[in-house]
């Protein structure tokens, strides 16, 4: 890395009606150099992205590359300088082959025809040399998220891109996939590609990046070297105020067994699943992506149906076909994709909570849309202390973080619950409502639910949870006590029947 | 005043309001204060009553993400029946027709919600193939054969009276009470809005489902006695290609056919405003050839409108989201 600036951006200001999403920023990139930027959601650091790749004219500033000043009027002129971007959820064609998808835009021709033979062999050599072990004929819809990644970073190469953007590379991908992911990215550093990411994750930070800058609200706040600010530093920039305990795992005295699951299994996903989570206690369930963690989960909630083994609550023997069975026992599911499986975006955040209790409801009262509901929601959206104006706002108009407490005060609705299960509850959340979201699940817990989390992010089930369990390949290969848990002896038991496994610790 | 405009122009209901007064106007002078009269008014509605009452039903479909297009052959298959059933001298009581017609109705549509609900086929797939299942019913049932109106003499007296318009009042009070009110009402949007997490919410996806084109054939098959109550006849071929009036009479109304929105208020705007263009036509001095045209055209224009809207909502409420 040297100190020659290969991308300067001077007071950049965006205007969205109403708002500014950028407030006067700036931002040096050096040649060879891995950038992190971070802050907090809505802190305009997508928005930024976007201005560097020409989606959004500034209404003010300056952008110079290599210190001539340049003026993107669209994605085009940036990819035609060199600056390529890859967006945290790929987007891509599922339907076309990997090779389609890299040279979507600018395929090489024979005249007016493609030429395939050498878009598969260009492909080839790009995938190459990202170590990527699956074909270019293959179709895009059969890989994995990390390799859909992949074909997006080698989409970027094929052309010849000098500034590689990455938008929250990490969010869907495993600790391992992550490290494949660092491995790249330190590959390309080397090879002399400036690269600039977003992420939530410290570690991400920490593994890869030379110098970070913090944006928050709209605002620059600073650049600083990696190694010369510490993560409460830090935090406390992107926040603009200190977080005294990330993860306020109250004590809780736990009591009987509240839910047993036994040897459960689904032909084809996962087997021989034991466990249980008792009242006030906090539970784990992690493992690699691809462990079946949560379609166990799914199975308890009646999402999807077992094939054999039984779910006992309180010692009872449960028959749960529907999520309505399951919820009328007393289980409910906060699911992983919120915007997919856990909020009606387009309804108000009141109408969204009571959904579960329609048919209570209307036992109280015969019409809804009542006072009784709208009371009940406001008391469940205080409980979880959502920061809406009204309950009438659209579940859209919030960030990851309060769609999340959103989700939290629907599962609340149902007064008979005594499972919550939930799914990677701080995916795609800020640091900030991170630590809200502990505090939540803490209170939930301390509240004598049992609680059980799956969950990829090893300090977050290191810091939250009671007693972790380990999946890997559909089968529990573990479970330890918070006492003894660490992160070495997770990663051996979520990589025990992977062949190249260690020995259990 | 700007205030007030943004609330009529940002509320589909009163803007469609707002045109169907206007256009009542205009054609009531153009056709020289003839439109008016009570019973003008009266004759609208008796002869869009079919496509009104289907249009409650479609109305749900639509909200579930879905669509039914087999509803005029179903409204065949029970008119035919109980055209039959009067013909051969078998029942002339005009409640019991009407039960069994509505019975034959709400099973074609069970049939369609099952077919749809738990066998997860595409419903205009589905509609399509049950279409021209029923329509055949009605005439394999009949041989081809008509139902006159001498064979339905004491049928046809329900027709002529106010019969139709009460059951007309009433379907859409109660609907307007469900959709709004009920759970069954919320259950309904959030499966359009959502399904998946309708479904994880606890809600059981497959039975609204199921209800839903079950009501929509029950409504198809009240639709069918009472065509041939009104119109004094029935015949296999009745009604034949309505089936797209009562969507549009939807669509008009500001229905998403992506599923999630639509109103019974702004349904039965729609239906009245087709109806009183297809009315006014030839009392402004178009002839009949021109009432397709118009039709589409009407159609197309209401549709853009709706888009462009709705669209505009959509940056209002991204402007408040983005910080």
């Amino acid at each position: 890395m040297s100190d020659e600036l290969i991308l300067e951006l001077k007071g950049i200001t965006k205007i969205f009606p109403g708002v500014k999403a950028l407030n006067n920023v700036h931002f040096q990139l050096r040649k060879g150099e891995v950038h992190a930027l971070m802050g907090e959601n809505g802190a305009g650091k997508s928005t930024f992205i976007k201005v560097i790749t020409g989606v959004f004219p500034p209404e003010e500033g300056q952008i110079f590359l290599e210190g001539k000043e340049v003026v993107f009027k669209g994605t085009k002129d940036s990819l035609a300088v060199g600056i390529a971007a890859v967006y945290q959820h790929p987007t891509t064609y599922p339907d076309l082959s990997v090779t389609e998808n890299i040279f979507m835009g600018h395929q090489i021709k024979n005249g007016p025809f493609m030429n395939w033979k050498a878009m598969h062999a260009k492909a080839a050599e790009l995938l190459g040399r990202l170590n990527a072990d699956f074909d270019p004929k293959s179709e895009m819809g059969t890989l994995s998220v990390a390799q859909q990644q992949m074909v997006e970073i080698a989409k970027a190469l094929s052309t010849n891109a000098r500034i590689i953007i990455l938008d929250e590379p990490t969010a869907s991908l495993t600790a391992n996939e992550s490290k494949e992911l660092y491995r790249i990215v330190k590959q390309l550093r080397d090879e002399g590609v400036s690269i600039i990411f977003i992420s939530h994750r410290m570690e991400d930070m920490y593994e890869l990046a030379d110098r970070v800058t913090v944006f928050r609200d709209a605002q620059y706040i600073g650049t600083y070297d990696v190694n010369g600010i510490t993560t409460a530093d830090l935090v406390k920039a992107m926040v603009g105020r200190e977080i005294k305990d990330m993860y306020p795992k109250p004590e809780v005295k736990i009591g009987d067994e509240v839910i047993r699951i036994e040897n459960l299994s689904r032909v084809g996903y996962y087997k021989d699943v034991c466990l249980n989570a008792r009242a006030g206690e906090i539970v784990g369930l992690t493992g690699l992506v691809g462990a079946r963690r949560t379609e166990v989960m799914e199975s308890v909630c009646g999402i999807t149906k077992p094939s054999a083994g039984n779910v006992y609550l309180n010692g009872e023997k449960l028959k749960i076909k529907t999520p309505k069975d399951a919820m009328d026992a007393g289980i409910i599911l906060l699911p992983e994709d919120r915007h997919k499986e856990g909020l009606i975006l387009s309804w108000g955040l009141g109408m969204n909570v009571t959904l579960p209790v329609q048919d209570k409801l209307a036992k109280i009262h015969f019409f809804n849309d009542n006072k009784t509901e709208r009371e009940m929601s406001r008391d469940l959206l205080e409980s979880v202390d959502t920061k809406a104006v009204t309950i009438f706002d659209p579940a859209s108009s919030l960030s990851g973080g309060n769609q999340q407490k959103v989700v939290v005060a629907k599962s609340l609705a149902n007064d008979n619950m005594k499972v919550i299960i939930l799914d990677e509850p701080t995916k795609g959340v800020d640091v900030g409502a991170k630590a809200e979201i502990y505090a939540i699940i803490g209170e939930l817990a301390l509240k004598g639910y049992a609680v059980i989390m799956i969950s990829s992010e090893m300090p977050e089930i290191l810091g939250m949870c009671d007693r972790i369990y380990v999946m890997c390949n559909g089968r529990v290969t573990g479970c330890l006590d918070r006492a003894e848990a660490d992160q070495e002896k997770i990663l051996n038991l979520a990589m025990l029947e992977k062949g190249k496994a260690v020995e259990q610790a | 005043m700007k205030a007030f405009l943004r609330k009529i122009t940002g509320n589909h209901e009163v803007s469609l309001a707002i045109i169907l007064v206007v256009l009542f106007l205009v054609v009531d002078i153009l056709s020289g204060f003839k439109f008016h009269g009570i019973e003008n008014i009266g004759d609208i509605f008796k002869n869009n009553a079919l496509t009104l009452i289907m249009s409650l039903g479609m109305l749900c479909v639509l909200i579930t993400g879905g669509i039914d297009i087999s509803i005029t052959g179903t409204l065949a298959f029970a008119g035919m029946t109980i055209g039959l059933l009067q013909k051969y001298d078998i029942i002339h009581n005009t409640l019991l027709l009407f039960v069994i017609a509505l019975a034959i109705g709400a099973a074609c549509g069970f049939i369609n919600g099952l077919i749809i609900a738990k066998g997860k086929v595409s419903p205009i797939i589905c509609t399509l193939g049950a279409m021209y299942i029923y329509r055949g019913l009605a005439y394999v049932i009949s041989n081809n054969q008509w139902a006159s109106g001498e064979d339905v003499t004491s049928f046809s007296k329900f027709g002529n009276s106010a019969g139709p318009y009460i059951i007309l009042a009433l379907a859409f009070v109660i609907y307007f009470v469900v959709m709004k009110w009920t759970p069954f009402g919320r259950k309904v949007y959030a499966i359009g809005s959502n399904r998946e997490a309708a479904r994880i919410s606890g809600i059981n996806v497959d039975r609204v489902e199921i209800a839903v084109y079950t009501l929509m054939g029950l409504l198809a098959g009240l639709a069918g006695a009472l065509s041939v109550s009104i119109y004094g006849s029935a015949q296999p071929n009745m009604q034949t290609g309505k089936e797209m009036d009562v969507i549009a009479a939807c669509v008009i109304g500001g229905v998403a056919m992506s599923g999630g929105r639509g109103t019974v208020v702004g349904t039965l705007l729609g239906g009245i405003f087709y109806a009183v263009v297809y009315k006014a036509l030839p009392l402004v001095g178009l002839e009949a050839i021109w009432q397709n045209l118009i039709k589409g055209v009407i159609i197309l224009g209401v549709v853009i409108i709706n888009v462009l809207t709705q669209r505009a909502m959509n940056r209002q409420a991204l402007a408040r989201r983005e910080i």
